[in-house]
């Protein structure tokens, strides 16, 4: 059990419990100790040397990362030492990192470059020892580039967490480096976690920021956006916004301010997943077919099943994403009703993910030979496009939506938190399967942002068993479980991302569980608030399958894919 | 232990009977004892002597340390080379008692005992843990872990003996006539040493005693002191030898053997190295990266980095 104790921080009492480390202490008392290489994601790095302290009665400096608190300690944050430490150590840090400020994803909230101010820093104080070193390019959707890369070990140690264990650290020219493995059983899957979780930007997507403006004046064309279902929540930080703080009036003024007349929620995308997965499930347990079904939304998850372990491919849902349905719809459904030849339309998909910009490249997620969708941005890079056209999503006046393809259900929302797409499909099958409405709509058991959750479901006499996991590693658990009994589960949501997509890889940084926790509240209090709370409840979907879903090829072409075993894609560059 | 005052003969001289105090205070069901044979510094050599020619000695040690803590299980932490030229031999000597032999995957730092714990777990490339918990506490796969050098083993067999004469292994290299490794009165002066052993030089010279690389520069005028470290001392031509040279080749080493997993060993050294190549120190860049080392380096082998260079600096340029 933790022990209550005191300590003195800069001579001012604070109380702590035994077991906590001084940055601990400090952090939850906003006493701000500079550090880079410390995420409360991960366990202690001990790596970039900066967040030193003196403590009383021990001789020299001490990292206050990993030195854990004692009753009565003296702790002082500032002396000559301190400043002289951190200043070298600093120098040393910014010598091995090569800036590109503009295009960075940190351009915002750059830590160092703050660093580099406070502590009177000169950055350029040596040569960049990495300059010239190489960029490792991640499929469609990563970059890497090692030239800014400081060597702490936070992506690292994210991917070994995270259940992939793709980077690693390898001995190149006189160097330990970060690298891509090259062993033939590892790949990446885009997750993108290594992304947010790396404090100086030495990743980025592919195409972030050089990008944004690729189609937004394509001539001649009708260029749409959609975007997903948790961007809503996730946006407002990249305007000084409080965490949480849901925009999607907001979004779509600013979308709608950028030139674009047409934008589409993904979230009616995400209802009509919801009917056909819960049709699917339903069917798999009828038939006898192989139970438990997977979610396929989240690309990445399904890029680690089609490498690592192609057998569980009969078990993923055919059931496309929200991002590729919706795409699909938007150029054949709409294409029509706007009387627009459907290979005149770009389709750009704000996505909460890296992964996504894989995704739209799968040659089974075309429809009628085109891309579903076009291109994706991350919810960074539309931050980025609307800011370099001097729109504040801050100041914007909402609007209200006015097109159908805008008002998805409540479940369709929720999509975005992790057990969101559970809980969706769940209240679609118990309509489907009893005619009735699930007395209790909110499935507390699967909501929240830790790793593993289970329940088991009663539906007109069924009980059906599932789980809800983010994290690879999480989903690994899964597959155990179902080595040794092959009927625990019948049912398997799988985000790779921590926290489902408002913790992705295209969201903004800084990432942590805090920010999880408001990000996806705000996707639940949409959801609370609406009345239409079922994906087959929502008149837009009841209009298309009615209009457009009647058509069994048509349900097949937009709504469905396929999966193949897949070969290794990533190799280090020379 | 104690009476004889034996201390922990792999450099950090610690109290051989402390450490093994704090071992048996630490409750557990399960232990591991391991004797360190990483001997990953230049210059130095005595592990190997013992592991040619007494092993018998060594395993005794480990023997009466299976004895003191029941139901334990030990290790002997090898170099790759010394792995390769005396496992079987060391086999044969260990017959049905509890102890592996194994084989090192890394270098020097793999002698650091949080290295070495990350190394029997398999945890490549090992890096070094946040102390504490110390090895005695938490060491190989969380258990406690008592470390000590292949030297200090060999003495323990020689104190249950009562054979122990208070002294220690020390190797002689560089330019003497007579190079190699002597067992010697822990208290004899390095002149002493040099003198017994027909190895004082007749030219002008210095030494670097303790380690090949991390070991202090001392000139001939400063040979009366005890030689501290791994007990090496390492003879050098002040005329002859180039200081510049001498430094890149301890810059070189440091550079190959650390993790380069702290900011200041990693790139510290690496801005040595290039004043080094430049022949010339900036004096206050250099102090500050003295500093760091010192002061912020996550393990021994980053803190130890400056010693060797500031005496050189003070006293042969």
């Amino acid at each position: 059990m933790p022990k209550k104790i005191s300590i003195y921080i800069d001579n001012k009492k604070y109380s702590a419990q035994s077991g906590q480390s001084i940055l601990d202490v400090a952090r939850h008392n906003n006493i701000e100790i500079t550090t880079l290489c410390h995420h409360p994601d991960i366990k202690i790095q001990g790596s970039c040397r900066l967040c030193l302290v003196e403590i009383k009665d021990k001789k020299g400096l001490h990292t206050s990362c990993s030195t854990k608190v004692a009753d009565g300690m003296r702790v002082v944050t500032n002396s000559k030492n301190i400043t002289r430490a951190k200043q070298t150590n600093l120098e040393l840090i910014f010598a091995e990192h090569c800036e590109e400020c503009n295009d960075c994803i940190y351009n915002q909230n750059c830590t160092i470059r703050e660093y580099a101010k406070k502590f009177n820093v000169k950055i350029t104080k040596y040569t960049d020892r990495k300059k010239g070193y190489p960029i490792h390019k991640f499929g469609p959707s990563l970059e890497f580039d090692t030239s800014k890369c400081i060597d702490c070990g936070l992506c690292v140690d994210i991917c070994k967490k995270e259940g992939v264990d793709f980077l690693e650290f390898k001995k190149n020219r006189k160097f330990y480096e970060v690298c891509p493995s090259s062993k033939k059983d590892k790949d990446c899957i885009y997750c993108g976690q290594c992304l947010t979780h790396c404090p100086v930007g030495a990743f980025e997507g592919v195409g972030e920021f050089e990008d944004v403006d690729k189609y937004i004046n394509a001539k001649g064309k009708t260029v749409v956006f959609q975007f997903a279902p948790s961007i809503r929540s996730t946006i407002g930080e990249e305007f000084g916004m409080p965490v949480g703080s849901v925009v999607t009036g907001k979004l779509v003024a600013g979308i709608k301010a950028l030139g674009i007349e047409h934008v589409f929620d993904v979230c009616v995308g995400a209802d009509i997943t919801t009917i056909e997965e819960a049709t699917e499930l339903i069917d798999r347990i009828k038939e006898d077919k192989p139970l438990p079904m997977f979610t396929s939304c989240c690309p990445a998850w399904v890029k680690y099943v089609e490498f690592f372990r192609p057998e569980m491919m009969p078990n993923l849902t055919t059931v496309r994403s929200p991002q590729v349905i919706m795409g699909g719809l938007i150029k054949t459904y709409w294409a029509k009703e706007m009387k627009i030849n459907p290979k005149d339309i770009i389709v750009i998909g704000i996505m909460p993910c890296v992964a996504k910009k894989y995704e739209i490249e799968r040659s089974q997620n075309k429809i009628n030979g085109m891309k579903a969708v076009d291109q994706v941005m991350t919810t960074r890079e539309l931050a980025h496009l609307l800011r370099k056209k001097k729109i504040d999503l801050k100041t914007i006046k909402p609007e209200v939506a006015k097109s159908p393809l805008l008002k998805p259900s409540g479940a369709g929302v929720i999509y975005g938190a992790s057990g969101g797409v559970m809980e969706s499909a769940l209240r679609a099958a118990y309509k489907m399967m009893t005619g009735r409405r699930m007395p209790k709509l909110q499935l507390e058991e699967v909501r929240g942002i830790q790793g593993f959750k289970k329940a088991k479901i009663k539906v007109a006499g069924k009980t059906i068993k599932v789980g809800v996991v983010n994290g690879i590693a999480n989903a690994k658990r899964i597959l155990t479980e179902l080595e040794k009994d092959p009927h625990a589960y019948d049912y398997v949501e799988v985000m790779a991302c921590f926290g489902g997509c408002i913790g992705g890889g295209g969201q903004p940084v800084p990432v942590s569980d805090e920010i999880r926790k408001k990000r996806s509240a705000g996707l639940y209090s949409v959801d609370n608030k609406e009345k239409i709370r079922s994906a087959d409840e929502n008149p837009i979907i009841g209009k298309l399958y009615k209009e457009f879903f009647n058509d069994h090829k048509n349900i097949h072409s937009v709504c469905h894919t396929s999966f193949s075993r897949k070969k290794k894609e990533v190799y280090p560059s020379k | 232990m104690k009476t004889a005052d034996l201390r922990g003969r792999g450099g950090a001289d610690f109290p051989t009977h402390l450490k093994w105090q704090m071992f048996a205070d630490t409750i557990s069901s399960q232990k591991y004892i391991i004797a360190n044979g990483s001997e990953g510094e230049p210059n130095v050599l005595k592990d190997g002597y013992i592991l040619k020619n007494h092993p018998e000695l060594l395993i005794e040690g480990l023997k009466i340390a299976l004895d003191t803590f029941k139901g334990s299980e030990a290790f002997i932490f090898l170099r790759r080379d010394y792995y390769k030229k005396y496992k079987k031999k060391l086999e044969k000597v260990i017959a049905k008692l509890p102890i592996t032999v194994f084989r090192e995957h890394g270098g020097y730092l793999s002698g650091e005992e949080t290295v070495l714990c990350e190394e029997i777990e398999k945890n490549l490339p090992a890096r070094p843990r946040t102390r504490p918990p110390f090895p005695g506490q938490a060491g190989v796969y969380g258990l406690p872990t008592l470390i000590n050098n292949i030297e200090t083993f060999y003495y323990v067999a020689k104190i249950a003996k009562g054979e122990y004469k208070k002294t220690r292994l020390y190797s002689i290299t560089g330019k003497v006539p007579h190079k190699g490794v002597f067992e010697l009165p822990v208290n004899w002066s390095i002149a002493k040493i040099l003198e017994e052993t027909k190895n004082t030089p007749e030219f002008d010279y210095f030494v670097q005693i303790g380690g090949g690389a991390s070991g202090d520069v001392l000139l001939s005028s400063e040979t009366n002191k005890l030689v501290s470290g791994s007990g090496a001392i390492v003879v050098y031509d002040r005329e002859q030898t180039d200081p510049w040279v001498l430094m890149r080749t301890w810059i070189d080493f440091f550079m190959k053997e650390n993790c380069d997993k702290c900011t200041p060993c990693r790139e510290g050294s690496y801005r040595m190295l290039e004043m080094i190549k430049e022949r010339e120190f900036d004096k206050k860049v250099l102090e500050d990266l003295f500093f760091v080392l010192e002061n912020t380096s996550y393990c021994a082998l980053g803190k130890s980095i400056p010693l060797p260079f500031r005496s050189a600096i003070k006293k042969l340029l």
